[in-house]
């Protein structure tokens, strides 16, 4: 059984949502908890795989469909990074679910059902970017996901619509233009297997060829994840989007693209060649003016949401830097804030979505008062805006300190001089959220939904605030033990040498 | 010998649960402040329970857990640890009763947030006295700096408000360029265990470098020192609650500062290597031009808080000096003058808050014959003011005489001089203060209410003056203060006879 548990990670969430409408007709709240319970089942196997592959001292598990073998077949192969990002994404896609219940209280069958169908395929989409092993299979499951991403923006009500539509537009300009690259590195190699392409690359790593296709994959993966300056969609996209998913969407949609840039630079392409050194040196480029950007206009925005949205830019732009530095320090860096960055902003939009819940309304300017009305929210503010500015002893500034010793290691001064500008320019956003929380007059918000009670909100929203937090804050203390016990036995091969 | 002994943890850690229990007892107010009285206690008798073996020579290390994939997050005692843990415990346990009268009389709002974050603030100390790396001590280092930000902010008004962000400005941002130079040393160096007498060396980088990151971790290092013109935060802070200002202000956050500046002197850099790169004199005419423009300064401010706060910026620029001279003396009058600035100031700032619980007024002009109102507190106020001008058998002079001799031995006597002129603008600012309590009559009879007399802020204020006296008369009376910097100086200049003495 337990061999198996690499595709139950992708094929519980793909038949439960598939079932899901059919369980909303026959009562309500049941496809719901179907796919919760399939996300549980999900993470619940993530966490086997990742057991099984530190059990196995770093060792890939390659996982064969149908009994097809690669490079024929298709197969999932799982490595201790795309493992421990496995159990991060079910893990928060699990609370966003459980969170998502209190939204869709009122709705009837088929919105209930509607909406959890598109969570469920998201994370499926999710799971199988990271999982796979075949480049090709990788473009379903990024279309999985684009498509799911659409609807759950879609419906998050007035202006929406607009948004999800510009979205849609220039997701498939990235999605094709991922799959031209895919098919430029087909016709050079003749192969769709990751571990076979990256064989099989090496006489055309000088070829014009080869560079058109990684040109085209960075761009597509850029697009995907918001990267500087092709940001455009995002903004509007997080801000509308569907208050119980927006903690998934922007935690954990930008990752999935990240992750499948870092697999195709380090593990594929490697970076030792001309070709991937001024690319690196271009997503470097890109990556601090996101930074720098990002954080200026989300000094600007008056929307608790554009704010954290901008402030996305400016986070894939660490993690952009981190990739571009081409040392092993950067590499952690660049992990680490994945993992990071998905959760702290993952937390930071279950606030908004518990305000949005409560009052209907997100201005930055009418947050006074939320400590006494929702404690439990402004700890995870707290929390999480500490971990954003990189304050120690939350999770966010460790990945910050490998960012550090990567730019210093790679004689990057510039970023080291970015990265402390970029901290700042958050600490000012963020403290400003603080002060406005915690010492303004309380602001004459109308309850939508009112709420008496000492959480402020209802349990199944207040439980993933609280777990949430408190991730932040714990996996600062543990993230040593993952980089030296998950990330430092998968490391690319370029480092090891 | 080593030993591995969890007690600094414990030090920390009891002072952490003491600030969670506080949190959750915000309904009984009696409960929650003795949280923070028994844990201030407990934490105390840690932290003495462990100066005899650091008296002896032993060293308590404990690793809780790994920081990075390299650095351990580890606490180790050592004398100069021990020096400013030891202080920073016992004066913690008078101004807690104090901060207890102090906020009822005054009955201040958010009491609860008050001392939760006093109890973290204090955490915060006990892990930059004992930290064992330069991560771990920055953990702690920005750790105080959150945890100082509420107090600053506690009156929640507009000015409270415009102080805590000069606060937060210039904090951040000297914390950031600490975080720079961490990173830097240590991927120059490979390590970045604290060492007395320094772990870098001129081998490790070119010149340039090693000066570049010196000036960005000793620029961090004096903006919680308040060293001119990185100053600017201390007397807006003055804003916050007077217990706070004494405290936080006065011994904790402005002793780290002063305290990372010799951790980098003695512990990173070493006076060896200082020699060598031959940047440690702008330190020096920083610290001295410090010490006179703020006693001027402090001179016009008619606002008794301001005027202390302008001292507290003048003395702590001594034990910078103290250190930035590099010779054995000299350390070893710093680290005592971080013992007795510490007591005095703390004496006259609880003074000062006394003052201003029982009369409501806050500026000295009108400070018209107290002394007859409140003679005790007027006492203290003065044995205080004539130790920070440097009186004998007071504590004040035992360090000053340190840091003279320090100078002559360093070759460089005009600091001496400074350090007079110095001690002469101390009395001109301090003392007024008290011609005013003695020997000024009120003309209109305007200041005639008196608020309630409470001896939880009495009594305090006498212990921290007797032991002032004490230290001056005796300075290497239990806890031995005199024989830990004696430790202290002497492990760092071990080995380094560059200036002539032995």
């Amino acid at each position: 059984m337990s061999q198996h548990a690499p595709i139950f990670i992708v094929l519980l969430p793909l038949t439960a949502a598939l079932l899901c409408m059919l369980f909303s007709r026959i009562s309500r709240n049941l496809g719901a908890y179907l796919i919760i319970a399939s996300i549980a089942g999900a993470l619940a196997s993530a966490v086997t795989v990742l057991n099984q592959v530190i059990a196995a001292g770093g060792k890939a598990i390659h996982y064969t469909m149908g009994g097809w073998m690669p490079p024929i077949g298709i197969e999932f192969v799982l490595d201790p990074l795309n493992s421990v990002l496995l159990v991060l994404i079910t893990f928060i896609s699990l609370l966003v679910s459980f969170y998502g219940l209190p939204f869709v209280k009122d709705e009837d069958w088929l919105h209930v059902g509607g909406y959890y169908t598109l969570f469920g395929l998201l994370t499926v989409g999710l799971c199988g970017m990271i999982a796979t092993g075949d480049v090709f299979n990788l473009y379903v499951y990024l279309e999985i996901m684009s498509l799911s991403g659409y609807g759950l923006i879609a419906l998050g009500g007035k202006k929406s619509m607009l948004a999800a539509f510009r979205y849609l537009l220039i997701g498939t300009i990235g999605a094709s233009l991922y799959l031209l690259g895919v098919g430029y590195l087909y016709a050079m190699t003749g192969t769709l297997n990751m571990a076979d392409l990256a064989a099989l690359i090496g006489p055309h790593l000088h070829s014009p060829l080869f560079a058109m296709a990684v040109g085209c994959l960075i761009i597509g993966f850029g697009i995907k994840m918001a990267l500087f300056p092709l940001h455009g969609w995002q903004p509007d996209a997080y801000t509308f989007s569907h208050p119980g998913a927006a903690a998934f969407i922007a935690g954990c949609m930008s990752k999935a693209p990240a992750y499948a840039m870092i697999r195709f630079v380090y593990y594929i392409f490697q970076v030792n060649n001309p070709v991937m050194r001024s690319a690196l040196d271009i997503i470097g480029i890109l990556g601090v003016g996101g930074m720098l950007i990002g954080s200026f206009m989300a000094l600007a925005m008056r929307d608790f949401r554009r704010m954290l949205a901008y402030s996305s830019v400016a986070q894939i732009g660490y993690i952009a830097m981190g990739i571009s530095m081409g040392n092993m320090y950067g590499f952690i860096g660049a992990v680490l804030h994945m993992i990071n960055h998905a959760l702290m902003k993952s937390g930071l939009f279950l606030v908004i979505g518990g305000i949005v819940y409560r009052f209907g309304v997100v201005n930055l300017y009418r947050l006074g008062g939320m400590n006494k009305k929702l404690t439990i929210s402004t700890i995870t503010v707290v929390l999480c805006a500490l971990s954003m500015i990189g304050l120690p002893p939350t999770a966010g500034f460790f990945s910050k300190w490998y960012l550090m010793m990567g730019a210093w290691t790679s004689q990057n001064y510039f970023y080291m001089v970015v990265l402390v500008i970029s901290s700042l320019l958050n600490a000012i956003y963020f403290f400003r959220i603080i002060e406005q929380m915690f010492v303004q007059r309380e602001a004459s918000l109308p309850d939508v939904h009112p709420h008496e009670g000492k959480l402020g909100l209802p349990v199944p929203m207040a439980i993933p605030l609280a777990v949430i937090g408190l991730t932040v804050l714990f996996l600062g203390w543990y993230s040593a033990d993952i980089i030296n016990g998950i990330i430092k036995l998968g490391l690319p091969e370029v480092f090891l040498r | 010998m080593t030993i591995v002994d969890a007690r600094p943890f414990l030090a920390v850690g009891v002072t952490l649960f003491a600030a969670i229990l506080i949190s959750f007892s915000r309904r009984w107010p009696n409960v929650r402040e003795s949280w923070s009285a028994i844990a201030s206690v407990i934490k105390f008798g840690i932290i003495l329970s462990m100066l005899p073996g650091v008296l002896a020579g032993d060293v308590y290390t404990y690793t809780l857990c790994q920081l990075t994939d390299t650095v351990g997050f580890t606490l180790r005692t050592d004398p100069a640890g021990m020096i400013f843990a030891v202080l920073a415990s016992m004066l913690w346990v008078p101004m807690n009763f104090y901060s207890i009268g102090y906020m009822r009389c005054n009955q201040e709002r958010e009491q609860t947030g008050y001392f939760a974050a006093f109890a973290l603030c204090m955490s915060a100390v006990m892990g930059i006295a004992m930290a064992e790396n330069l991560l771990t001590f920055f953990v702690f280092y920005e750790l105080l700096t959150l945890a100082s930000y509420p107090l600053v902010l506690h009156k929640r008004n507009q000015d409270a408000l415009s102080a805590s962000r000069k606060y937060l400005i210039y904090t951040l941002i000297s914390g950031q360029l600490f975080l720079v130079g961490i990173v830097a040393v240590y991927c120059i160096a490979g390590t970045m265990s604290f060492t007395p007498g320094g772990f870098l060396n001129s081998g490790m980088a070119p010149r340039w470098v090693l000066q570049a990151i010196f000036v960005l971790m000793i620029l961090a290092g004096s903006v919680k020192a308040a060293v001119m013109p990185l100053h600017g935060w201390l007397p807006a802070a003055m804003i916050a609650p007077t217990p706070v200002s004494a405290l936080l202000h006065a011994v904790a956050v402005v002793k780290t500062g002063v305290f990372s500046v010799l951790r980098i002197i003695g512990f990173v850099f070493g006076p060896q290597l200082l020699a060598e790169i031959n940047i440690i004199d702008f330190v020096s005419w920083a610290a001295a031009g410090t010490m006179l423009v703020s006693s001027l300064i402090a001179i016009r401010q008619d606002h008794l808080k301001r005027r202390l706060a302008f001292s507290t910026i003048g003395q702590l620029s001594y034990i910078v000096l103290g250190a930035s001279l590099l010779s054995p003396l000299a350390i070893k009058g710093a680290y005592m003058h971080l013992v007795a600035h510490a007591v005095m100031k703390i004496t006259l700032f609880m003074c000062a808050g006394l003052i201003i619980a029982r009369t409501h007024r806050n500026n000295i002009s009108e400070l018209y014959g107290i002394g007859k109102k409140l003679p005790v507190t007027m006492a203290c106020f003065t044995i205080a003011s004539l130790g920070i001008a440097g009186m004998p058998f007071i504590v004040g002079f035992v360090s000053k005489w340190n840091l003279a001799l320090g100078a002559l031995q360093a070759g460089k006597p005009i600091y001496v001089l400074v350090w007079v002129a110095s001690a002469i603008l101390a009395a001109a600012y301090l003392l007024p203060v008290c011609q005013m309590a003695y020997f000024r009559d009120d003309p209109e009879e305007k200041f005639r209410k008196y608020g309630a007399h409470s001896n939880a802020m009495l009594i305090p204020i006498c212990i921290t003056t007797i032991i002032a006296i004490l230290l001056g008369v005796v300075p290497n009376i239990y806890p031995h203060f005199y024989e830990l910097s004696d430790m202290a100086a002497k492990t760092i200049c071990a080995g380094w006879t560059a200036g002539g003495w032995q």
